[in-house]
């Protein structure tokens, strides 16, 4: 008996001691799938370096969202910037303010599989547009075929491959859709998952790059990291300025830093179709989102410290696993805007 | 009644004990409560389920009733829902694999119990029910690798070719169909229908047999006309257990069968089903009535799996009324 009440209060006490430990500074956050790669890298490394536990899962942004406004996370992570009514319900049901911080960029690319041709083609805004509204329906319609004089186009059907999953990379597509043709702003819209007028669907990335790599004729949307990783085809895609321009790094970075001048305050930008030059069309941000207010003061400096941290030396790490960093006069503007935690 | 036994047993001057703490230790009554409460629990968790499906489904209940059956559209940016294209397609699915799956599966099922040697019966009974085994990604993986190229490639033109006429197999074939979904599912419910059929059969009295072939009937009769009638009770049981799979399929299928909310006759068209659509579409979901109406398309797979549950029942009570012995 006298044995059993030791061992009972042995292991009371280790795991007393045990949720102590967890207990100091540990961060926990959910949310997008896109960035995990990236933000799995920097809480590791951060928290190696600082002795910080910031502890994240990839359940979706949608349910990064609901889990932050639920108070189940310490932050969330979203590939699409959380709308009015979200954040009405985050005051609402907080009672406080929930900020953006962008973190790093995406890029989505058209790829493609039609027998014969392998350079790059060139996609007019309005081909990738009445495509995937179902309108352009044969690879040697004009608007494709204007774009890139000295290809042979086949006379064949343009099989369309599109996500299946919600996710963070058909809401950048479709952004990029709306602005490019008012057709699907008004039929279709934007968001993680819509109601696509054709085409079929394959869950995620491997998904929609498997379709496409086994169906002649046809063409589908993915992450830039992936293509690049996978060594895929993919297009040229014209920018509002009117160039073909290839996805790559910069190009992405060049699209953030045109949309930076007229970035609002809390960084709830769309920045697809971005002005300049150099542009790629089709990036987006991809945010945490923090609440304005930390009851705990060491979840509170573990947090601004690591912010800090990401906007210098993680900015650093991105290229080594394909993300895009921020361009100087967002990361300028971030790290302004952490001073508003409390 | 334990009590009426250590009465009659104790043969001395002890009085027979009726306490409670006396009957609990008597095994009896323990397995009664036990056995109960475990009963008792499952039934709890289908209520419970049922009661937080329905609870968590109320903003589109409401806003469609039941026009969410028969809505063909599913638009989560306008917000507009309906269920009849995963329905269909689910159905579809479900019914094609059985089509494909139980001729089959109750062949092997057949030749194992009744025709092969013993040793080769166990053994390949062995390798079948591990394919039970196998995790449903993994058919997913075969179907992607294997059926639908084979579909695209070899079987639709084939279709288009010969029975192109026919509705069933009209239009351009992808190789992501209804088609290639439904091979991927009679594949998954083979191992169910040929172990539980087996056992079945095996479970025959030998008497059946003997009295068919004493009757002069030959070795396929015997079996055709008299064991497997014998047996079919339980061999609907399988088929039913294996539909119950196919219904709830979710990743093999999303895998397969293109993703395409439409409605279309032909088996060559790609399509979408209640458990494809809520895997693709629930962690991303961020408006409550998005995540509810997936939740309410949650409750019609239960209703829908309920009901063929329910006309599963009255055929087994048809058909066993009607010739065969239960």
């Amino acid at each position: 008996m006298r044995n059993l009440v030791r061992t009972v209060f042995a292991v009371a006490v280790v795991l007393a001691l045990a949720g102590a430990v967890t207990a100091q500074g540990q961060l926990n956050g959910a949310g997008a799938s896109f960035p995990f790669p990236i933000y799995s890298k920097w809480f590791d490394v951060y928290g190696k370096a600082k002795g910080a536990q910031i502890n994240y899962q990839s359940v979706g942004s949608g349910a990064g969202i609901r889990q932050v406004t639920a108070g189940t996370v310490d932050f969330g992570a979203s590939d699409g910037p959380m709308n009015d009514d979200q954040i009405a319900q985050f005051k609402k049901d907080r009672g406080m303010d929930i900020y953006h911080f962008p973190t790093v960029l995406g890029a989505v690319v058209p790829t493609y599989n039609i027998p014969g041709v392998s350079s790059d083609l060139n996609f007019t805004q309005a081909a990738i547009a009445g495509i995937y509204l179902g309108k352009i329906t044969k690879w040697n319609d004009p608007e494709i075929a204007n774009a890139n004089k000295g290809v042979k186009l086949p006379a064949d059907d343009i099989v369309v491959v599109h996500r299946s999953d919600g996710s963070g990379t058909s809401y950048i597509f479709t952004d990029f859709l709306s602005k490019a043709s008012a057709d699907w702003k008004a039929k279709v819209g934007v968001n993680a998952s819509v109601n696509w007028p054709v085409g079929l669907g394959g869950k995620g990335n491997e998904g929609v790059s498997g379709l496409v790599k086994q169906t002649p004729n046809s063409i589908g949307y993915v992450e830039l990291i992936y293509a690049l990783q996978n060594k895929m085809p993919f297009g040229n895609v014209q920018n509002a300025s009117g160039a073909f321009i290839k996805a790559s790094l910069d190009s992405t970075t060049a699209a953030a830093a045109g949309a930076a001048k007229d970035m609002p305050a809390d960084f709830r930008v769309s920045i697809t179709n971005a002005p300049g030059k150099t542009a790629y069309p089709i990036c987006s941000f991809t945010w945490l989102l923090i609440p304005a207010k930390f009851s705990d003061a060491g979840k509170r400096d573990t947090l601004k410290g690591f912010l800090n941290w990401m906007l210098a030396d993680g900015q650093k790490m991105t290229q080594d696993l394909y993300y895009a960093p921020l361009p100087k006069e967002v990361v300028q503007k971030e790290l302004k805007a952490i001073g508003n935690i409390q | 009644m334990a009590t009426a036994t250590t009465a009659g047993m104790g043969a001395g001057p002890k009085p027979a004990s009726r306490s409670f703490s006396a009957r609990l230790i008597q095994g009896d009554q323990v397995a009664h409560v036990v056995t109960f409460l475990f009963a008792a629990t499952v039934l709890l968790l289908v209520t419970l389920l049922v009661i937080i499906l329905w609870t968590h489904s109320a903003l589109p209940r409401a806003k469609f009733g039941l026009s969410f059956f028969t809505g063909r559209t599913w638009d989560p940016v306008a917000e507009d829902f309906g269920a009849a294209p995963f329905v269909y397609g689910t159905l579809v699915t479900s019914a094609l694999a059985l089509i494909l799956g139980v001729p089959l599966g109750l062949g092997a099922a057949i030749f194992l119990a009744e025709l092969a040697p013993p040793k080769i019966s166990d053994g390949l009974t062995f390798v079948i029910e591990l394919l039970a085994a196998v995790p449903s990604v993994i058919y997913g993986l075969l179907g992607i690798f294997v059926i639908v190229p084979f579909v695209r490639s070899v079987l639709g033109p084939v279709l288009i070719h010969t029975l192109g006429w026919l509705p069933l197999f009209k239009g351009p074939c992808y190789g992501v169909s209804f088609l290639a979904a439904g091979l991927v599912l009679a594949i998954m419910i083979l191992p169910f229908i040929v172990s539980v059929s087996r056992e079945v059969l095996l479970a025959v009295p030998t008497d059946q047999r003997e009295a068919a072939l004493a009757l002069g009937s030959t070795r396929w009769e015997s079996t055709w006309k008299v064991v497997v009638p014998y047996a079919m009770t339980g061999i609907m049981g399988s088929v039913f257990l294996a539909l119950a799979r196919a219904l709830g399929e979710t990743m093999a299928v999303t895998m397969v069968v293109g993703n395409v909310t439409e409605i279309k006759t032909s088996l060559l068209a790609p399509g979408y089903s209640i458990a494809a659509v809520i895997a693709n579409e629930f962690t991303e979901a961020t408006s409550d009535m998005y995540l509810q109406a997936l939740i309410e398309l949650g409750l019609v797979l239960f209703l829908v799996t309920f009901i063929l549950n329910g006309l599963a029942r009255l055929l087994i009570l048809f058909t066993s009324r009607r010739g065969g012995t239960a």
